[in-house]
């Protein structure tokens, strides 16, 4: 049994259909993170799991009993939200404590709830303070409080990191992480940002445009992206895409007519329109005679760690052969010159041109069911 | 502006709103259903029965010369208010502003007239002026002027307006000095680079911003004129002497409660509602407008 | 801030005293009209310094007045204003919390029914909201000073404003709580409401001690006066010399409420100032 089924949900505002159709099992004790850009309706699902919008169509199923018609606090949720939500006018610990009362717990208990809680999130020192009294780091760790002490079937995070600064951000990813493995709750986290994603997540779910593209792993998302959108979303700098037209067993024909064959990539019927992605961490320095793509740069990102050429393939001018390639450190690259490059093998990734499917013998799609044991990717 | 999520509870809210609009539907509705109404009919002399005799009610009354004479009067009051407490709140505003010391103390002072109900203004400065006692009547006795409000029109009517501006410039004064202290200080220091002196930089820089407070304070202060001065009026002059100072208002309280005559002040009540709902509009679209500041 | 020069400093502190000095003069010469015997008043010119009577005067408007004491009228007056303030605000609360947090069919014929009120001042319709008063009974009660009175949009209004700011994730989190609606109110929105209501309070009994049009109309009997009604009728006639000292007193007394609400919560005021013509 899992703990969050998800099955064929919709959600409808007035005529127009935001959602359409998105299932999802997630196990037990299962970090998912929906990923995807703003609309693409991730917050929506995420609300309708929490109770705060209704289901158009579908069913949510939460530890066994579809919670389609019932109240947030009848779901067995605790959330935490973008702008924390507390409550202004109450100290931490009334804050963390409110939920508990409403549910009708013992003083005593309550108590023992939140002083752990507390603990667990050093927050002892500040139980009589009230929110505005806090830091953003701080007022972030009570938002989570309040969900730890509730113990609920699962947690939910609507971009809760988002407020806080690029530092803290980092610090509180950390800890969201270390909390959720320590008490073993399942939770569902919403976030526009990828790095989060990527990091948090057991299982990522990428959403575009209402549908769910591909759900898996960070790894495999990254690694056999289901679409070109998730290809281009997952990665920074964005994979990069060039139109070709397949040749046969020649290989693939790009917008400025040389043929490129990407090694073990499998190769589609000729005459199909394709589109070609590239990382540009799998783009790797050639000689003139090796290369398989020619690169004219025009703009040079010296990061330290790495060296970002951009440029376009020689003999296109127009976007479709915009290129970015991500070079060692030491690389030496200037604006204007000729950079042959060449696709690090088994790492071209096939598209159709028109649908934006992978293709291909892994191209494994939006796979809604997983078993187990491959979900914990991370250890 | 709408909530992005609500309870959904059906009896509740319906609850919630009972009392205000039971209070609204028997103190509200009702009467005004009924001013509408009774300015369509005409009572017999004994107050017995009533015929309906449509717009009849209008037509009298807004061919009636005294009718006429005290919207004029109410144009002139409302016109004298509004410029004289508006230019005096500019003024201690002004002042107010460029002072630094003792600025919380000279605003207590200034405010504290808005506590005043106009009915006591006009108590306090008819015992300031009335001609046989007032102390500053005396001295302008002395002074050579003839001052006889219970017997001259335009007395009554500068005696009226005295009261009724005093009481507001406060509110005047509070509206314009948030609006000056809103000014930002930079371009103010900018027109001293300029070189404009203190009068230039009040006039062509402080005053042109304070418009949209400016134009709010005189739809509020018409308001005021029109219906929030009846007490002035009823203490210190009761309307007199001779009409000279019967505004709208107070012509339909004279008129329905001491003159009996229901339809004729039914017919002014709807009148004047039409007036009230013509500066809401101005005052509500002007409000739209400075949301999108 | 564009430094000033000393001699226009003291020029604009002379002009606020003078300004200031106009402003408060006739409150002063009230009171000090409130200190002197009758005939001391009725001198032209009467003295501009006050007088010993004070503690004469005063009592005699406490106790007697003209026909009925002003205490009684003060406690009349009193009850008026707390009556309307607290009952606009509850009323208005409960109003605006329905039409901002709850869906339901007339939400919208709700809110316009009270948004017309706005534009009709009990001024305006006088004789027959009196004669609704009267059909009811209520003339010569509280319950007529009163209700008529808080049938009236603004503070709706300015607790809706307010509702609106208060993030939608605060209702959220209190329904993960597990709060009901009731219980979102009490325990959050009421709370987070004080200070404007504190500063609607302050207003709303200025407007209610101050109003004299209604109780002029619907009290018949001098016990039911309120003190600014009551007042008007202490004005002596010009033929009639009456007791001025002791209307002067009568004034006084009638200020002091609303002049002590104004100074000494001066910041709720000129809060709930501004935010009431929102």
């Amino acid at each position: 049994m899992s703990a969050i089924a998800i099955r064929d949900v919709r959600k409808t505002y007035g005529k127009t259909e935001v959602i359409h159709g998105v299932s999802l099992d997630i196990e037990d004790g299962e970090f998912i993170v929906i990923v995807g850009p703003s609309g693409c309706g991730k917050s929506t699902l995420l609300r309708m799991v929490a109770g705060l919008e209704t289901i158009t169509a579908g069913t949510i199923d939460i530890g066994g009993r579809v919670v389609n018609q019932l109240e947030p606090r009848e779901r067995d949720i605790a959330m935490v939200f973008q702008n924390y939500a507390l409550y202004p006018h109450m100290s931490v610990y009334n804050n963390m404590a409110y939920g508990l009362k409403i549910a009708g717990f013992s003083k005593a208990d309550i108590q023992a709830r939140v002083e752990k809680a507390a603990a667990m999130l050093q927050l002892q020192d500040f139980l009589d303070r009230k929110p505005r009294q806090l830091s953003g780091g701080q007022r972030q760790r009570v938002a989570m409080g309040r969900a730890v002490v509730r113990d609920p079937a699962v947690f939910l995070f609507d971009e809760p990191l988002s407020n806080l600064d690029a530092k803290l951000r980092v610090q509180m990813r950390l800890e969201i992480k270390r909390l959720q493995q320590s008490v073993g709750t399942t939770a569902l986290y919403v976030t526009h940002d990828q790095v989060e994603a990527m990091t948090l997540a057991d299982r990522l779910v990428v959403m575009h445009d209402g549908i769910a593209e591909q759900i898996d792993t960070p790894l495999a998302v990254y690694e056999r992206p289901a679409t070109t959108f998730v290809a281009g979303f997952i990665g920074s700098p964005a994979m990069n895409m060039l139109p070709a037209e397949a040749c046969g067993a020649d290989g693939l024909k790009l917008a400025n007519g040389e043929i490129v064959k990407p090694s073990e990539a499998p190769l589609p019927e000729a005459g199909r329109q394709v589109t070609l992605g590239v990382r540009p961490e799998h783009l790797e320095p050639a000689s003139e005679s090796a290369a398989e793509l020619m690169l004219e740069v025009s703009a040079v990102e010296t990061l330290g760690a790495d060296t970002l050429a951009h440029g376009h393939l020689i003999g296109v001018s127009n976007g479709d052969g915009e290129l970015v390639a991500r070079l060692p450190g030491n690389a030496k690259v200037n604006a204007g010159d000729r950079l042959p490059l060449a696709i690090e093998p088994g790492m071209a990734h096939l598209f159709d041109a028109e649908s934006g499917k992978r293709l291909g013998k892994d191209a494994s799609g939006a796979r809604p069911f997983r078993s187990k044991a491959s979900a914990s990717a991370e250890a | 502006m709408e909530k992005r999520v609500s309870f959904n509870n059906r009896a509740l809210p319906y609850l919630l709103l009972f009392p205000q609009l039971a209070v609204t539907a028997v103190f509200f509705f009702w009467p005004a259903g009924q001013a509408l109404y009774q300015s369509f009919l005409r009572p017999d002399p004994f107050g017995l029965s009533a015929r309906f005799v449509g717009l009849e009610n209008f037509r009298y009354i807004l061919t009636d010369p005294l009718y006429l004479q005290s919207f004029a009067t109410t144009a002139i009051f409302t016109s004298l208010v509004t410029f004289v407490a508006m230019a005096v709140a500019l003024f201690l505003a002004a002042m107010a502003d460029q002072v630094i010391k003792g600025s919380g103390v000279y605003r207590t002072l200034i405010v504290w007239p808005y506590a005043v109900a106009p009915a006591v203004a006009g108590v306090m400065w008819m015992f300031m002026l009335q001609p046989s006692i007032g102390v500053i009547a005396f001295y302008m006795k002395q002074l050579g002027i003839t001052w006889n409000p219970l017997l001259d029109g335009q007395d009554a009517m500068l005696l009226v307006v005295l009261a009724s501006a005093w009481k507001q410039v406060s509110y005047n004064f509070l509206f314009f000095l948030a609006g000056m202290q809103a000014v930002p200080r930079s371009l103010i220091e900018a027109a001293a680079i300029d070189g404009a002196g203190r009068w230039r930089r009040f006039w062509t820089i402080i005053f042109p911003l304070l418009s949209p407070t400016t134009f709010f304070l005189l739809v509020i202060n018409i308001v005021y004129a029109f219906f929030e001065t009846f007490g002035v009026i009823h203490t210190m002059t009761s309307g007199g002497p001779g009409r000279a100072t019967t505004t709208l208002v107070y012509k339909v309280y004279a008129d329905g409660f001491v003159g009996q005559d229901l339809g004729s002040s039914a017919a002014q009540s709807v009148i004047l509602m039409v007036v009230v709902s013509v500066l809401t509009v101005i005052q509500f679209r002007y409000i739209e407008r400075r949301v999108h500041y | 801030m564009v430094e000033k020069r000393g001699v226009g400093t003291v020029l604009t502190h002379v002009a606020l005293i003078l300004g200031i000095g106009l402003l408060c003069f006739p409150l002063y010469l009230t009171f000090v009209g409130s200190t002197h015997t009758s005939r001391d008043v009725l001198s032209v010119p009467m003295p501009l310094l006050p007088g010993d009577q004070m503690v004469r005067n005063y009592t005699v408007a406490l106790t007697s007045g003209v026909g009925v004491g002003v205490a009684k009228m003060l406690a009349n007056s009193m009850v008026m204003a707390l009556g309307i303030a607290v009952g606009k605000i509850a009323i208005s609360m409960l109003s605006a919390y329905a039409i901002v947090y709850f869906r339901f069919p007339f939400r919208m014929a709700a809110f316009w029914a009270i948004f017309m009120t706005l534009m009709l001042p009990v001024e305006v319709r006088i004789v027959p909201t009196f004669e609704v008063v009267a059909s009811l009974n209520m003339l010569n009660s509280y319950t007529g000073l009163i209700l008529p009175l808080i049938a009236s949009a603004t503070a709706t209004f300015l607790f809706r404003q307010f509702f609106l700011t208060v993030p939608d994730e605060l209702v959220e989190a209190a329904r993960v709580d597990g709060a009901g609606p009731m219980r979102f109110f009490k325990d959050i929105l009421l709370p987070l409401s004080r200070t404007n209501m504190a500063a609607l309070f302050v207003i709303l009994f200025i407007y209610g001690w101050n109003q004299y049009l209604w109780p002029l109309l619907i009290t018949t009997r001098g016990d039911m006066n309120t003190i600014v009604m009551g007042l008007g009728q202490m004005i002596p006639s010009a033929d009639d010399y009456g007791d001025w000292p002791v209307t002067m007193a009568a004034a006084t007394l009638a200020i002091v409420p609303p002049v002590a609400v104004v100074i000494f919560m001066q910041r709720l005021f000129i809060k709930g100032l501004v935010e009431s013509e929102k």
